[in-house]
């Protein structure tokens, strides 16, 4: 359990998009007559998107409506699911992850980075480039520590490279998606201990 | 050591295409009509001969679970839901064959959702996983274009239409029943059973939800054999399984192993070692953070399989393997879990959604040696009371990692409480 609550600051409305609209009816065709609900997370996450990182309340009525349910069932997913932010963040928002796997590989060392770089968790820079907070495992232990930045994974990082991609990203320059090291995805480092005869399938 | 040719996961690594070309270079989508055609008892038949155990943490007997679905429908739909909501830490395995080898997975749909009467099936995919979704919809895209999904799938005589769908960052939703009211659209709380999904699951009509593994393996399976499978491993405990082995090992990875293989071999062979040599060893969670840790004496001989680990009170899990060398603070690691687990329930129990954060803060003091040594026995007391006692086993998995600890490592914790009192600092009282 996490404490959940809306931003103090709202705008006053929130409407999709006509690209946005077209593809929500898309999504909501994915399930039978009468089951838009199941839709709600998709939606919720494009109007994320849409705002730029986080969630509204006149976005999360708009998302309610828009699937004829009640605004209270809409409230309710969006202060169960915690990557939706309820609050501004930063263009490029760091998740952090803390989780064993990732601590084990010095995890604490990127938290430091965070705070030097950026500032005190869940605080958007001065110049709302950067925010963090550190999040739950996201499922890439064998390349840990690693953060996802938006919608991307950054892997295999330490103090060093980190602090460069954060650099990187504030200065609009590009950066490399996935391990930081050599890695191509979650195979040993060097050699290769399994799969190196070409064509193994059946 | 398992050979190559007995690999499944060929492409585990993206080094080659993951797409149909690839896929079917690979041997994907190979004849999928004649394995429909052989019907849907021969399939579960097969499952249940190889004796493939479900690879989502629980093992429950995969053909088997296939097989308690409806014979025939009762005018209600059939669902395949396959769990995609990989969240266990330490766990990978099931990004790699969403981005890598998605043409697995698809196909698996198609001859799981023919075996079990289903017409339509969900993945869900957690929410984070935003590049794995999109490849797995991609190659979705490519099994319709290529007309293996839709009408008369693979030119099977059988409907099939597979959706993508995502999850936003709820652990909880890896449990089945929470998944399920998830994809209605609901705080994914998971369902007292029965009914079981079996019966009553996805809109209330008859749901089977499996593992990515699970489902993916079943094409090659029923190619090759049950014979080949259950040939491989031990007996229950057949076949073979991708590990993930993260933490202080000198090149973590992901692996496809056979079942049973020795821990130490699993990390000598693939990881390059445990980080400054075996002696190095501290302990190990063998099958991701919510079993029991083991300390370095049994990892010496224990092997990697669903009745070896539980011989040892541990599991196999979703055979995530977790290596802490003598550096780490094991009190400091599984505190952590503590708040991992603390976070992610789901507040519908009593017993978890206090107990995880009774358990995690004493957890805390334990780290800092700020606590009474009557303390320990008392927490023991709470996991008991949590464990076992939650509608679902988030709970369990809450109490298990501080039961390990403590089973195994209780001196350590009593030294550091030893070490503060004797640093004259004084304890503060629970909260």
């Amino acid at each position: 359990m996490s404490v959940r609550r809306l931003d103090p600051n709202q705008p006053d409305s929130f409407e999709f998009t006509a690209e946005n609209k077209v593809w929500a009816e898309g999504q909501i065709k994915k399930y039978p007559d009468g089951r838009q609900a199941s839709a709600i997370i998709a939606l919720l996450w494009r109007a994320q998107k849409q705002v730029g990182g986080w969630l509204p309340e006149p976005a999360i009525r708009y998302i309610a409506d828009f699937l004829d349910m009640p605004h209270m069932r809409a409230m309710e997913v969006v202060t169960f699911y915690t990557m939706f932010n309820l609050s501004p963040v930063g263009e490029h928002f760091v998740q952090l992850c803390g989780t064993t796997p990732c601590w084990l590989r010095g995890s604490d060392e990127l938290k430091a980075v965070c705070k030097k770089v950026i500032g005190d968790e869940r605080q958007v820079s001065s110049d709302g480039k950067l925010s963090w907070m550190e999040v739950e495992c996201l499922g890439a232990c064998a390349n840990a520590p690693m953060v996802q930045v938006n919608d991307d994974f950054y892997e295999d990082l330490d103090a060093e490279n980190f602090e460069k991609l954060l650099t990187d990203l504030r200065e609009g320059r590009p950066v490399k998606v996935g391990p930081q090291g050599g890695r191509k995805g979650s195979e040993p480092a060097g050699q290769l201990t399994s799969l190196t005869e070409v064509g193994g399938a059946d | 050591m398992l050979q190559d040719k007995d690999r499944i996961f060929t492409n585990l690594y993206g080094l080659d295409d993951y797409g149909l070309e690839g896929a079917r270079r690979r041997g994907d989508w190979d004849n999928t009509k004649d394995l429909i055609a052989k019907g849907r008892d021969w399939i579960i038949d097969e499952m249940k001969q190889s004796g493939l155990r479900g690879r989502g943490g629980a093992g429950f007997p995969t053909g088997l679970k296939w097989s308690f679905m409806p014979k025939e429908s009762d005018g209600r739909p059939h669902y395949l839901v396959v769990n995609a909501d990989e969240s266990e830490p330490g766990t990978c395995k099931d990004r790699e064959i969403m981005r890598h080898d998605p043409h697995k997975l698809v196909e698996g749909c198609l001859v799981a959702g023919f075996a079990m009467g289903a017409n339509a099936g969900y993945i869900y995919v957690r929410g984070e996983f935003i590049f794995e979704r999109e490849q797995l919809q991609r190659a979705v895209d490519q099994a319709y274009d290529a007309g293996l999904l839709g009408k008369n799938a693979a030119d099977s005589g059988w409907d099939f239409e597979l959706y993508v769908v995502h999850g936003a960052g709820a652990y909880i939703c890896g449990e089945e029943t929470a998944l399920i009211e998830s994809l209605e659209g609901k705080k994914g709380m998971p369902r007292l059973k029965p009914p079981f999904p079996a019966n009553v699951g996805l809109y209330g009509a008859p749901t089977t939800v499996n593992n990515v593994e699970s489902i993916a393996v079943a094409p090659t399976i029923l190619r090759r054999g049950a014979s080949w499978f259950g040939g491989l491993g031990r007996p229950n405990n057949t076949g073979t399984k991708v590990f993930s082995i993260s933490g202080h090992v000198n090149n973590p990875c992901n692996v496809e192993e056979e079942m049973g293989i020795p821990l130490k071999e699993l990390i000598e062979k693939h990881c390059g070692g445990v980080r400054g040599g075996w002696d190095n060893l501290l302990a190990v969670i063998p099958g991701g953070s919510s079993v029991p840790l083991l300390p370095k004496s049994i990892c010496d001989t224990v092997l990697m399989d669903f009745d070896s680990l539980k011989d040892v009170q541990s599991g196999l899990g979703t055979a995530a393997v977790i290596v802490m060398d003598k550096s780490t603070d094991v009190i400091k690691a599984i505190a952590r879990l503590s708040a991992f687990y603390k976070h992610e329930s789901c507040g519908q129990c009593t017993p978890c959604r206090e107990g995880t954060g009774w358990m995690w803060r004493v957890m805390e003091r334990l780290v800092t040696g700020e606590a009474e040594v009557e303390e320990i026995e008392m927490l023991l007391d709470v996991t008991k009371r949590v464990e076992g006692h939650t509608i679902c086993a988030l709970g369990d998995a809450a109490a298990w990692p501080v039961q390990g600890l403590i089973r195994h490592f209780r001196p350590v914790i009593e030294e550091r409480i030893a070490a503060r009192k004797a640093g004259g600092a004084v304890p503060v009282a629970a909260e």
